[in-house]
């Protein structure tokens, strides 16, 4: 059974249509990425799946006690409230200090845990971030854009993070991203979505697919060059993961990103 | 003990600071400073209804500032700006409680002490009901705390770990208005935001994590009551306006200590 599943959802905020006709579902262990252009409604499908924007139309099932373990896109934190990042994690259930200790090393960020999470950097706070999501052993990661802000080798060293935890935790990955060429690699479907689902399919399915390429218009200069060298790249690092090269890499990434 | 019309007051006074300081601290971290304001503004309506009616005073702030924090939720989800409805509501809760009281057939309502409190003639009665009232508060904030301090945070991430946010704004909501009801009597409609606000923004300046804002914005709110009554005693200053005023000095000097810590490196 699926963890969490739409059917013929629709989200509209006063009267203005913002997701139409979406058919969805995530099953255990599965990444999914969504991506989709500003303003195309990817951050309320996420919020809708969440329970947080009721549907206007269809609904949202998620599975009976299923844990999920939610990234959010930026978290402002008011400078009258004073968060040490050990009590962050322990927002809203207490965790053990060893347990905390355990889970910061495993993001990588070992040293944090007495610091006031507005003195983090943004990768370390990302990884506070997705620190806290483990912690509460979720069967689902929902990630919105959690590599916003993070320099390119702070990006693909995050999602290789992301990829690795999952590995080892069993846990499905939701993520919501408009940089694709960093993610895709990792995911098993992709979904393309504005206000509905334009497209769906393996990552190198919906990469060459007419209505992906309408959305992203693929072919417009330089930078996208850039891009798409990078993401081969990636792609060949995907078919050799075990090897020692890669992880020659990975670290190299960790290093530029600290 | 309780003869002594002193110690009834700083037993009055000690009890709202329990209940004050934790509920400051969310005052501040989720900007609801006005909103405070204008629910303990419309604690003058309330004084005019109960006494209209003839029901307790108690009762009638508590119904009214209820119904006005209530109001506000609601127009402010309706995507008005929420200073605007609070200047609205605030100011007009005001004006309407101090007009229905003049209309009052009864003997003339002295309303100085709903204004500015009159912690120097709480009775027994009154005792109980600041101590009930400020247990219920106090016992609401510690229940809830996790829930209601990662609702504070981030309204989708409570949501993901199974929070309802709203849920948890009602509860700070019906805090609010026990708040007032209670300490009308200590510091005045005009004051009660005073007596949220300073305290928990002094304790800032030295809190790690905010349990210990909380518990240090209860202790600053005591030692303000304390000195406040101090003050106003061999003085004659209204008694509300004498605990803010100290609340106001204590927030200024660990404004600068707060600093001077920062400069010497010491946090």
């Amino acid at each position: 059974m699926s963890l969490i599943s739409a059917t013929g959802l629709g989200v509209s905020y006063g009267g203005r249509r913002v997701l139409f006709d979406i058919n969805f579902q995530i099953d255990r262990g599965e990444i999914v990425t969504v991506v989709g252009p500003n303003g195309s409604g990817k951050t309320t499908f996420l919020r809708a799946l969440l329970g947080v924007v009721p549907p206007s139309r269809g609904g949202v099932h998620r599975a009976k006690g299923l844990r999920v373990g939610y990234v959010p896109q930026n978290l402002h934190i008011d400078p009258g409230l004073p968060l040490p990042v050990a009590r962050f994690l322990s927002l809203p259930h207490r965790h053990s200090p060893a347990a905390m200790a355990e889970v910061l090393a495993r993001v990588g960020v070992p040293d944090v845990a007495g610091q006031h999470m507005t003195t983090l950097s943004g990768g370390q706070f990302q990884r506070v971030l997705l620190a806290r999501a483990l912690l509460a052993a979720p069967d689902i990661l929902m990630l919105d854009e959690p590599t916003a802000g993070l320099d390119q080798p702070g990006v693909a060293s995050f999602y290789r993070l992301i990829d690795d935890v999952r590995r080892d935790m069993g846990c499905a990955v939701l993520s919501i991203s408009h940089d694709l060429h960093v993610v895709m690699s990792a995911s098993d479907r992709v979904i393309c979505i504005n206000g509905h689902v334009c497209c769906e399919g393996a990552p190198h399915v919906v990469r060459a697919a007419p209505e992906y390429r309408a959305l992203f218009g693929l072919g417009t200069g330089g930078a996208l060059a850039l891009y798409q060298h990078s993401h081969d790249h990636e792609h060949d690092h995907d078919h050799c993961h075990e090897s020692g090269n890669d992880h020659a890499h990975e670290k190299e990434h960790a290093d530029h990103a600290g | 003990m309780l003869d002594d019309f002193l110690m009834r007051a700083l037993l009055a006074g000690l009890a709202v600071a329990l209940a004050t300081g934790p509920l400051g601290c969310f005052v501040v971290w989720r900007r609801m400073a006005y909103f405070g304001d204008a629910t303990a503004h419309a604690a003058i309506l309330g004084v005019a209804l109960a006494l209209g009616f003839q029901i307790s005073i108690f009762m009638g702030t508590m119904v009214v500032a209820l119904m006005m924090a209530m109001t506000v939720s609601v127009l402010a989800g309706r995507g008005w700006a929420m200073d605007t409805t609070l200047g609205v509501l605030a100011h007009s809760a005001l004006a309407f409680g101090l007009v229905a009281v003049s209309f009052l057939p009864t003997v003339r309502v002295d309303l100085t002490a709903y204004l500015f409190g009159d912690i120097l003639a709480v009775s027994r009665f009154d005792l109980a009901v600041i101590f009930a009232g400020s247990a219920v508060v106090l016992g609401l904030l510690c229940w809830r705390w996790s829930a209601l301090l990662t609702a504070t945070l981030n309204e989708d991430l409570a949501h993901a770990s199974g929070i309802h946010p709203g849920r948890e704004r009602l509860v700070l909501t019906l805090a609010l208005a026990v708040v007032v009801a209670v300490a009308l009597k200590i510091v005045g409609a005009l004051l009660i935001a005073a007596l949220l606000i300073i305290p928990a923004a002094a304790a800032r300046n030295f809190a790690r994590g905010p349990e210990s804002m909380a518990m240090i914005a209860v202790v600053l709110g005591a030692v303000s009551v304390w000195g406040g009554l101090e003050l106003s005693l061999p003085q004659d200053t209204p008694s509300g306006p004498s605990i803010v005023v100290v609340a106001a000095v204590l927030f200024l000097l660990s404004t600068v200590a707060g600093s001077l810590l920062v400069q010497f490196g010491r946090r």
